[in-house]
């Protein structure tokens, strides 16, 4: 008798508290979500016996697709929502009046490792609001996840957030557990980032991101001379940059990215259209949809910076500072260069072929691959997925030309200006049709 | 016309290309036990499947092709595709008539093409299956997943799941090829089949173990995943078709998050 009332005591205990938690993840998952960064690649670290867990490097692993189209790699979550910060683009400014939580140290582990186990999620992906200090909340940071190596054996991907102005000497512990660290830039130049985050400036992100790189290097040479010298942040770092909510240009966005690459330590750029999530504060731009065209766009820029051997001042010069919204940048460089065209498919080095528009990485090494054995003709080139709409008016395969075979006209015979219009898409078209027709005002609102 | 027929194995493909060359015959067809004869055919040569004469053509296959060609072949097979048999024979005996070394890197050939992109259909759903298996725990301690992809992918994820979860046991099932792995926590997984579908404690159509076997708090961390799922979506971005795209409907039946009629 006495024992089922402590049973279903027990019973309620456990309900209230996992509704409690559920309401907890909730709340904190909503404040985490605009960090865009997800991947969980990186780092290449088998089982080992007595820990839970691996990385798999390569192009990582996305365990779910959320309603969003985004993939759902790690488990993004803040440790607390609280904030001392008061930065106008980020919902979790003090001034807000949002639903606050905090996770308990032994609620998240859990959740982690009952997740991990369960195949939901490749990792954690930690973050926080900066409490009473920035090593305050460095350090609990740090503390959990060396309690998640140490205590739970846990042996997957942990992404930790670097607080902005933590100290070193936690910057080298916490190293020293995750895969990947990351601060945000969120908007490149200085002086926008001072209007908008007062409390913070360049000198407090740039430093964590060399401290940690110094670490990476200096660790590097460790392992050269004792093998098993443990693997410090073995996954580099990332960042990310807010689109659209100040008014940097595309040119100013991709040169902080580039100056970024140049780092060895640096991985990963990741863009946010800016979604409007603080809409009273006057110094933001009311968006009625987050930038997402352009947010595409810089990605497909920054691909080619990364994959496509393009340099930056190629993507985006001084009269060019914003990339073309109609016409992805690949072919938006190719319709300024005419004198480039046409590469020959069968002679071409790969890096020329990569400029192809219509030829991406993977058609490009089937492509040199290929002409070892025979010549490549069009037909060919469909086949692989070379996408020929495109590619046609960039290439020759030394074909004779025939109805069959791709069309003698290309790029210099029909001129950039009317190949243009060609290759945007029907719904493109039709917009630029919209906006072209000329608009007779019959003076209705007078009238009515 | 002439016409082999094989038994739809790998080593049965094999054995066909090692009668062809024996019997100085190039077919124009092969076909599996039970397909349809073309017309015309003249009377077909059944290849007796011979594991000594496969042998000895993958031992030639190795001469000229590198590992990842070797690969791309055995990956390939495990599509169970029916229109990748002629191809893949056709491959084969380029190989060794052209005796060009690695032929298998010339995308411009359709055969080569064909298995390329067999091998690479397979390679990419066995990521999706390591992204989209869902685990649920038994009361003892075993945690159980079901899956029916549409290639036989099973053998090529094992290892990844032995490597992660190397001090749980486990148990993935293919509930359209009727058979799964078994990981016990330590041993390597063996392989298993059920007698009596109808009598496992977990639901096929869905993948869902039945309530009486499931471990108390699996339950909270399903729910507790759903909530996450929904949490992590910025409403103002909606995207289904990007959705639809990385994470076919297909595979939804089986994962947690998407299936949460009880």
């Amino acid at each position: 008798m006495l024992n089922g009332i402590y049973l279903r005591l027990f019973l309620y205990l456990c309900s209230r508290m996992t509704e409690k938690t559920m309401e907890k993840l909730r709340i904190l998952a909503e404040s985490a979500k605009y960090d865009v960064s997800c991947s969980s690649s990186g780092t290449v670290r088998s089982g080992k016996k007595g820990m839970v867990g691996s990385t798999v490097g390569g192009v990582g692993i996305c365990h779910s697709f959320a309603d969003d189209g985004r993939c759902i790699s790690l488990l993004k979550v803040m440790l607390t929502n609280y904030c001392m910060y008061d930065c106008a683009y980020c919902i979790n400014r003090r001034t807000n009046d949002i639903r606050r939580a905090t996770l308990s140290v032994s609620e998240l582990e859990e959740i982690v490792m009952e997740f991990y186990r369960r195949n939901y999620i490749e990792g954690l992906f930690l973050s926080s609001g900066v409490v009473r200090n920035p090593d305050y909340t460095m350090e609990r940071l740090t503390a959990i996840v060396r309690d998640l190596r140490t205590v739970h054996r846990f042996n997957g991907y942990i992404h930790l957030k670097t607080i902005p102005g933590a100290s070193q000497e936690l910057l080298q512990e916490a190293g020293l557990y995750a895969d990947r660290m990351s601060i945000n830039i969120e908007i490149p130049k200085e002086e926008s980032l001072k209007a908008l985050a007062p409390e913070k400036d360049h000198k407090s992100i740039f430093l964590p991101m060399t401290q940690i790189q110094q670490g990476v290097l200096e660790n590097k040479e460790d392992r050269k001379k004792y093998r098993h010298a443990p693997r410090f942040v073995p996954a580099g770092q990332s960042t990310q940059m807010i689109v659209g909510a100040t008014k940097e240009t595309d040119l100013d966005i991709l040169k902080m990215s580039n100056t970024m690459y140049q780092q060895p330590t640096m991985r990963r750029v990741y863009y946010s259209g800016y979604v409007s999530v603080n809409t009273y504060d006057p110094r933001l731009p009311v968006l009625k949809q987050p930038p997402l065209v352009r947010e595409n766009r810089l990605y497909q820029a920054d691909w080619l910076m990364r994959f496509y051997h393009f340099k930056v001042d190629e993507i985006v010069d001084d009269k060019h500072a914003h990339l073309d919204l109609d016409v992805d940048p690949k072919l938006g460089w190719a319709l300024r260069h005419p004198e480039f065209f046409p590469v020959d498919i069968n002679s071409a080095p790969y890096e020329d072929i990569l400029r192809v528009p219509g030829i991406g990485v993977k058609s490009a090494v089937l492509i040199v691959n290929s002409r070892r054995f025979n010549r490549v003709t069009s037909y060919h080139l469909k086949k692989m997925g070379v996408v020929m709409k495109k590619a046609k008016y960039f290439i020759t395969c030394g074909e004779l030309t025939s109805s069959f075979s791709q069309p003698i006209i290309g790029i210099n015979e029909i001129r950039p200006e009317r190949l243009r219009p060609l290759l945007l898409s029907k719904a493109q078209q039709k917009r630029v049709a919209a906006e072209q027709q000329l608009m007779i005002d019959f003076g209705e609102d007078q009238n009515s | 016309m002439q016409v082999f027929i094989f038994d739809n194995t790998l080593d049965g493909l094999l054995t066909a290309v090692f009668d062809s060359f024996f019997l100085k015959q190039q077919p124009e067809y092969l076909l599996a036990e039970g397909d349809q004869l073309p017309l015309f055919a003249d009377e077909p040569h059944h290849v007796i499947t011979d594991s000594e004469h496969a042998e000895r053509v993958w031992k030639g296959l190795e001469k000229y092709l590198s590992k990842e060609g070797l690969h791309m072949i055995s990956v390939s097979w495990l599509s169970e595709e029916h229109t990748l048999n002629q191809p893949l024979f056709n491959f084969i005996c380029k190989v060794f008539r052209t005796k060009v070394r690695e032929l298998e890197r010339n995308a411009s050939d359709p055969d080569v093409l064909e298995v390329r992109n067999s091998c690479r259909r397979v390679l990419h759903e066995q990521l999706r299956m390591k992204q989209f298996i869902r685990f649920q725990k038994a009361k003892d301690g075993t945690y159980l997943a079901v899956i029916s992809p549409d290639h036989n992918v099973l053998p090529l994820i094992i290892d990844h799941f032995q490597d992660r979860f190397n001090d749980q046991p486990w148990l993935i099932y293919d509930a359209h090829r009727h058979y799964g792995y078994y990981y016990d926590g330590s041993a390597s997984p063996i392989r298993i089949t059920f007698e009596d579908e109808a009598a496992v404690p977990f639901d096929l159509s869905n993948g869902k173990l039945d309530e009486d076997v499931l471990s108390e708090n699996d339950k909270i961390f399903q729910d507790l995943w759903r909530t996450y799922f929904k949490a992590i979506c910025i409403k103002e971005r909606m995207n289904p078709k990007k959705q639809l795209s990385d994470m076919p409907r297909r595979y939804w039946k089986y994962m947690t998050e998407k299936n949460a009629t009880q």
